[in-house]
């Protein structure tokens, strides 16, 4: 009597398990078909973010100070190079010469603006570099100007400060680690193969950051301020990795 | 692996018959699967992050429903982007948990023997002839015994996965590791080198997944650590069949 009981128990419980399985089966059946993964759950977030955080410390080791990145020939230069920005091309701010000013804030001595004459005065350079976007492509191209380290200790910056900031004319924001800032291929990016940087390019410049992917580059840059604290960026702050070397 | 000797319990049978066998010890199932799951999350997410800049030319996409980033509106309410800071974040984790598991994986079977004693030796004869045996079918799948396409594709996926790995570098560090994406053939080349091995690995879990449902014991072993099922006769010659 207790032994049928005890089969009649492991059946339904064999059926309920089976069931349950078919269950679970098809779910991840549905949720392949669907496209709704896991990856918009609050957790998965929180633990990406994380690793996120962890890899922006592991890249912030990896990164040398005096390592250059590599350099091509001027054969090699794409002239028209891809527009990219969150707004078309037309839409671009156009920024007049003679009411541009730099602003200078946070830990910076100086912090009187800039006028675009007094920026083009100072000593400029030239670089050949690949740019490679956060998506999968890139473009060698020419860019030329002021070493960011240079301009920084002119105005007298904190150059033991952590951060170095942009804010820019089309909204756009973004930061980057003071090592970088520092490195000497890091320039305020005036032309672009050898002509004045066009509107839809960044006018009156852009910051190019050959050891950094695409988008820690900030065009239409109204704003340079130095800070401890981090100030994340416009694409950071929707999820994408803050250090973002090359 | 090693043959489970074991009498077999039928007393009729005039011979001895030896059970196959397979044991996994527990560090190599932990590292199998940690890698097997760090493959998904990569393919996955790789899948993703390659639809914004296809490789292939026409432009091939994968099915977003098959890719690792999330849904694309759900993406944009919730981070204001359409899934790839998602497939970024998981590729870029992904990447320690493959690395890890994957060199642990290494390191122990080429320190336990297991590499040696099951992988090897590959004998080209053998290989040949393993080969059409398996086009033609007839190449038997026994437990604990690996047959020479076998061997030689745990080497190939071996391989893959460090080129994987090595390609993968070369492209997130293009600046840093110069060299390595130099030896690549440059950025542009490294994409690709990326993406044939994807392919390749993606070709191996194919074979592997069906190969493991035609014997179904060797998910037991590399599940739990042990499976057998009774062997095959002994001819005069001392072969097995």
């Amino acid at each position: 009597m207790t032994t049928r009981i005890l089969e009649r128990g492991d059946r339904i419980f064999g059926i309920e398990r089976r069931l349950f399985l078919r269950q679970a089966l098809s779910l991840g059946a549905l949720s392949l078909l669907t496209g709704c993964d896991i990856s918009d759950d609050d957790e998965v977030q929180n633990i990406l973010n994380f690793m996120s955080r962890w890899n922006d410390k592991a890249q912030a080791l990896l990164f040398n100070r005096e390592r250059l990145a590599p350099t091509y020939p001027e054969s090699s230069v794409v002239r028209d190079f891809r527009y990219n920005a969150f707004f078309p091309a037309d839409q671009a701010p156009q920024l007049a010469a003679g009411d541009y000013r730099l602003e200078l804030s946070g830990l910076i001595e100086d912090k009187r603006p800039w006028t675009l004459d007094a920026l083009y005065a100072l000593p400029q350079e030239s670089q050949i570099t690949r740019h490679i976007c956060v998506e999968g492509w890139s473009m060698i191209g020419k860019w030329s100007g002021t070493p960011l380290r240079l301009f920084l200790q002119r105005v007298g910056a904190d150059l033991s400060a952590r951060y170095v900031g942009f804010r820019c004319a089309d909204g756009y924001y973004g930061s980057i680690d003071m090592p970088t800032a520092l490195h000497p291929q890091t320039i305020m990016a005036f032309k672009f193969a050898d002509d004045i940087l066009p509107p839809k390019y960044g006018y009156p410049f852009k910051v190019r950051i050959p050891t950094k992917l695409g988008f820690k580059n900030p065009k239409w840059v109204s704003t340079i301020y130095v800070t401890n604290r981090m100030p994340g960026g416009f694409w950071e702050d929707r999820g994408y990795n803050w250090f973002s070397g090359s | 692996m090693t043959m489970l000797a074991k009498e077999s319990p039928k007393a009729s049978n005039p011979v001895a018959t030896p059970r196959d066998g397979q044991r996994h010890p527990l560090l190599r199932r932990i590292t199998h699967w940690l890698s097997a799951l760090a493959i998904l999350i990569m393919i996955g997410s790789g899948w993703r992050i390659y639809n914004y800049y296809p490789v292939l030319p026409g432009g091939f996409q994968f099915p977003p429903a098959y890719t690792l980033g999330g849904d694309y509106t759900t993406s944009e309410a919730l981070h204001n982007e359409d899934g790839l800071a998602s497939a970024l974040g998981w590729h870029f984790a992904g990447m320690w948990l493959l690395a890890l598991s994957f060199a642990i994986y290494v390191i122990y079977g080429l320190a336990s023997g297991h590499f040696r004693r099951d992988f090897l030796p590959i004998r080209p004869s053998a290989l040949l002839r393993d080969f059409f045996d398996a086009l033609r079918g007839r190449l038997e799948h026994r437990l604990g015994h690996y047959n020479t396409v076998q061997k030689a594709f745990y080497w190939g996926v071996m391989f893959a996965i460090l080129i994987m790995i090595l390609s993968g570098l070369s492209i997130w560090k293009p600046v840093q590791f110069q060299e390595l994406t130099w030896l690549f053939g440059g950025y542009e080349v490294a994409r690709v080198v990326h993406f044939v091995g994807m392919a390749a690995i993606v070709g191996f879990l194919v074979v592997h997944v069906v190969l493991t449902i035609l014997v179904p014991k060797t998910f037991v072993a590399i599940t739990i650590g042990r499976a057998s099922s009774p062997g095959r006769q002994r001819r005069a010659d001392g072969e097995l069949r």
